[in-house]
């Protein structure tokens, strides 16, 4: 075989902000890092990311981590594992002071301390008032982060291999994992990168979805690899839909805008979430203000022509706060609404935007699965981190300002728990010829030639089934007849063809290649929404439309092998604190 | 809705040549991004290549000269442009494929200027201290999304992409030089000294004009310079 090779300590597939701080704690201790990413890092999906990030310093109102960690459990619907988030939400505060050493030029106070705002779900004393507990860069926080990030990794001469795309993780016959095959996009060579270890932080598949908030390239490259790989995916029917996506665009309006004093109305001008959230109104969870969202175009209160969307209002908020605090979401409505923020309210409707689920993971960002001796072993050499992982901090409901926080504190958990595997495994085991070539047929499969169906036309059609049949409100009939038109398409792919052949840039290829991995995520998501008969967190049934702890209170693990769902218990055990056991949820 | 379409991919053609493509009026909204009749096009000729991902203006990926600008194509609004569209990859570096640029280049640049905090005080438990106004001063620096629209309209970067840094680079520089937590001022501006690397920058302001971010590179080459100057005496 004529593929040449390059041996790292470690190999990182994706350039966002998860894999970008494990690279750059591998980097400061010297550890040799080649990081892959299919597009130059800055343009990774962190740079959307606008609110901010979630730490209790208490810059604004009084806060610490454990109420910090009490709203994430609630956010959580009870389905987040407590070990992990309180580790979390203590790393925090640390976490982000070391973003602003980095250089991340956060917003501030009077008194020089970085400013913090208002988020949905947040509270003070474990349910009580409304905390402040975001810390932002204006609204464009995500692109600080990354271009801070990327930046430190420049200093700490990070190897990178920008715009190349992973094909699939190699392993050993022990079930070890030792690197991935790699195509260089614009040359078409294909590269194995060996490594003693490989983080996958190649962010979330909002793609699954036709109208979502995500970038074009977020299509769950790093679940679809694991899952090939025979790991399992772990509650994947957790699939966050964003309150305020401009409608019928899906373009994101940051929950920092109501966080600023923004709220929703509905056809009458009523401020329709004092009805679903009397005490928090339009920063409950955005599982909740979501779910209202939908019922009030349903019923018929819906604004515009077609009743279909709601008004996000900010008139009466002092438009040099809104310049000041929100200049990129004002941007984003005058170029996709045609509306000024400062004048007149903008439509929105909920829209994909976050993947809860994941590649399972502990806390220390080491991939767990079944193997022979319970739920949760470690697969050795294999790490995850952000949001294609599922530690789980976000269980049923994600809080916003907890992703950013996500990617920071577990990129860096992971990246020292890979410094600790590397001192003890100073050498790379033998990576046989033989076990590049399943990675190598996914690739050459594309060379076929002649007629076939288009991949632009089974994506559309995927993302349209996925949208019908796995929306904000789920039943058994619908899930069950999207189950099998998701399985209809899966049995189309062999015969789909690209007409582009060229090595050079082929982006076609690239989009292929892509399509097979939405195809798997998509299956693994409402497979696993098909099986969860209960309402939780974002996933709503009608038919089941209570939580119910005695059946429900476990993690569903998606097999890819068998097309089945398993499930493992939740950790409800924290490190030092009591354990939070369920209770109603209501804000 | 007609295009005219900058094509060449090395592997198949031996000089670049323009294709014609067209859409059907009723077959996009009036409110579509040019980025949106791109990815049209693209199902009817899958072999067309540009690079592609956020779709709002944030990552930077879809720089492209359209009509004799640079601009982004996923915050181009499709009924502003005049028909035919003629689109050209950005001017002034070499083409890999179609509308996709090797930027090596212009990241070289950027890493050229240590586009990366530098304060080798002992690290305080908790945040550097910066005042509101302080942090005022990176406003208008920070934004810059690497999309390359303003090195690649700027004539001295043509001429000289190896020797200019190019205005990119340039508002990184100041962007650290602004930076009340930066302590490497000395350092930048000798980095920055020489006939060429900074002071090939002649004004021409097409960096101001393309910049879809709205963002100021001339103005912070003269700040460079203003600071340059104050140092010196």
């Amino acid at each position: 075989m004529d593929i040449p090779r390059r041996q790292f300590d470690t190999l990182i597939i994706g350039a966002g902000g998860g894999g970008l701080r494990a690279a750059l704690q591998l980097s400061q201790a010297d550890a040799r890092v080649a990081v892959v990413s299919k597009v130059f890092p800055t343009r990774s999906h962190t740079v959307a990311a606008q609110g901010g990030v979630n730490a209790a310093l208490a810059n604004v109102r009084p806060d610490n981590w454990h109420w910090h960690m009490f709203d994430t459990v609630k956010g959580s619907d009870y389905l987040g594992d407590q070990d992990a988030i309180e580790y979390m939400c203590r790393a925090a505060p640390k976490a982000v002071y070391e973003l602003e050493h980095f250089g991340v030029p956060f917003s501030r106070l009077e008194d020089g301390r970085i400013y913090q705002r208002q988020f949905g779900g947040q509270s003070m004393n474990f349910g009580g008032e409304q905390a402040a507990r975001t810390c932002a860069a204006a609204d464009r926080t995500g692109h600080a982060i990354l271009q801070s990030l990327y930046q430190q990794n420049i200093r700490a001469k990070t190897h990178f291999f920008d715009e190349y795309f992973a094909i699939d993780l190699l392993n050993h016959q022990d079930g070890s994992f030792l690197g991935a095959l790699v195509l260089n996009i614009a040359t078409g060579e294909k590269l194995v990168i060996e490594a003693k270890t490989t983080l996958l932080a190649t962010g979330g598949a909002g793609q699954i979805f036709r109208n979502n908030t995500n970038a074009l390239i977020n299509t769950g490259d790093g679940m679809a690899m694991a899952l090939r790989a025979g790991v399992p995916l772990q509650d994947m029917e957790f699939f966050q839909f964003h309150p305020t996506g401009i409608a019928g665009k899906g373009m994101l309006l940051s929950e920092g805008a109501r966080g600023e004093g923004g709220y929703l109305i509905n056809c009458d001008g009523e401020r329709f979430m004092e009805r679903y959230a009397p005490q928090a109104k339009d920063l409950a969870s955005r599982d909740v203000v979501s779910r209202a969202i939908t019922t009030e175009v349903r019923e018929g209160r819906g604004c515009g022509p077609d009743k279909d969307h709601v008004l996000l209002t900010l008139e009466h908020i002092d438009s040099a706060v809104v310049r000041k605090r929100l200049p990129a979401i004002r941007d984003l409505a005058l170029t996709f609404a045609n509306v000024d923020i400062c004048d007149a309210p903008v439509p929105v409707f909920p829209t994909a935007h976050y993947t809860m689920g994941g590649i399972p993971t502990n806390r220390f960002g080491e991939v767990v699965a079944p193997i022979e001796h319970g739920p949760e072993e470690n697969v050795p050499g294999l790490y995850a981190a952000g949001e294609c992982a599922c530690v789980s901090v976000h269980g049923g409901n994600r809080l916003g300002g907890n992703s950013l926080l996500d990617i920071i504190v577990f990129g860096r958990a992971a990246g020292n728990q890979i410094i600790e595997f590397l001192g003890e495994n100073r050498y790379h085991k033998p990576l046989q010829d033989d076990r590049i070539e399943p990675a190598l047929q996914r690739l050459e499969r594309w060379n076929n030639r002649g007629e076939g169906e288009s991949v632009a036309a089974l994506r559309k059609e995927l993302t349209k089934t996925m949208e019908e049949h796995c929306g904000v409100f789920r039943t058994e009939e619908v899930l069950g007849e999207g189950v099998s038109k998701v399985h209809a398409l899966q049995q189309r792919m062999p015969d789909a063809r690209i007409r582009d052949h060229s090595q050079v840039f082929n982006t076609a290829r690239i989009e292929a290649l892509e399509l097979e991995n939405l195809m798997d995520v998509a299956m693994a998501t409402i497979m696993s929404a098909h099986k969860r008969q209960e309402s939780r967190g974002a996933h709503s049934r009608s038919d089941f439309p209570e939580r119910d702890d005695v059946h429900w209170l476990r993690h569903s693990l998606y097999h890819k092998a068998s097309n089945t769902v398993d499930y493992k218990p939740v950790r409800m055990k924290p490190l030092t604190v009591d354990t939070f056991p369920p209770k109603p949820r209501t804000y | 809705m007609q295009f005219s379409i900058y094509r060449y991919n090395p592997d198949t053609d031996e000089q670049p040549r323009m294709q014609t493509f067209e859409l059907a009026d009723g077959e996009l909204d009036r409110e579509v991004m040019l980025l949106d009749a791109l990815l049209a096009l693209k199902t009817q000729d899958e072999t067309l290549s540009f690079r592609r991902s956020c779709g709002e203006g944030v990552c930077g990926s879809d720089g492209m000269n359209v009509n004799g600008t640079n601009r982004l194509a996923c915050i181009t609004p499709l009924f502003s442009l005049k028909s035919p569209v003629v689109i050209n990859p950005m001017p002034g570096l070499p083409v890999i494929r179609d509308l996709v640029v090797d930027m090596e280049q212009f990241y070289h640049q950027y890493r050229a200027v240590k586009p990366y905090l530098i304060n080798n005080d002992p690290e305080p438990e908790v945040e550097y201290l910066q005042s509101p106004g302080e942090r005022d001063r990176l406003d208008g620096l920070y934004e810059c999304i690497l999309c390359g629209c303003c090195s690649t309209s700027c004539p001295s970067f043509w001429w000289n992409p190896d020797k200019f840094l190019g205005p990119a680079a340039l508002l990184q520089s100041w962007r650290f030089l602004a930076d009340s937590r930066d302590q490497a001022t000395d350092e930048r501006l000798a980095g920055l000294d020489g006939p060429f690397r900074l002071f090939r920058c002649h004004t021409i302001m097409n960096c101001v004009e393309v910049c879809p971010k709205g963002l100021n590179p001339t103005r912070a080459i003269g700040r460079i310079k203003e600071l340059m100057v104050k140092r010196s005496v």
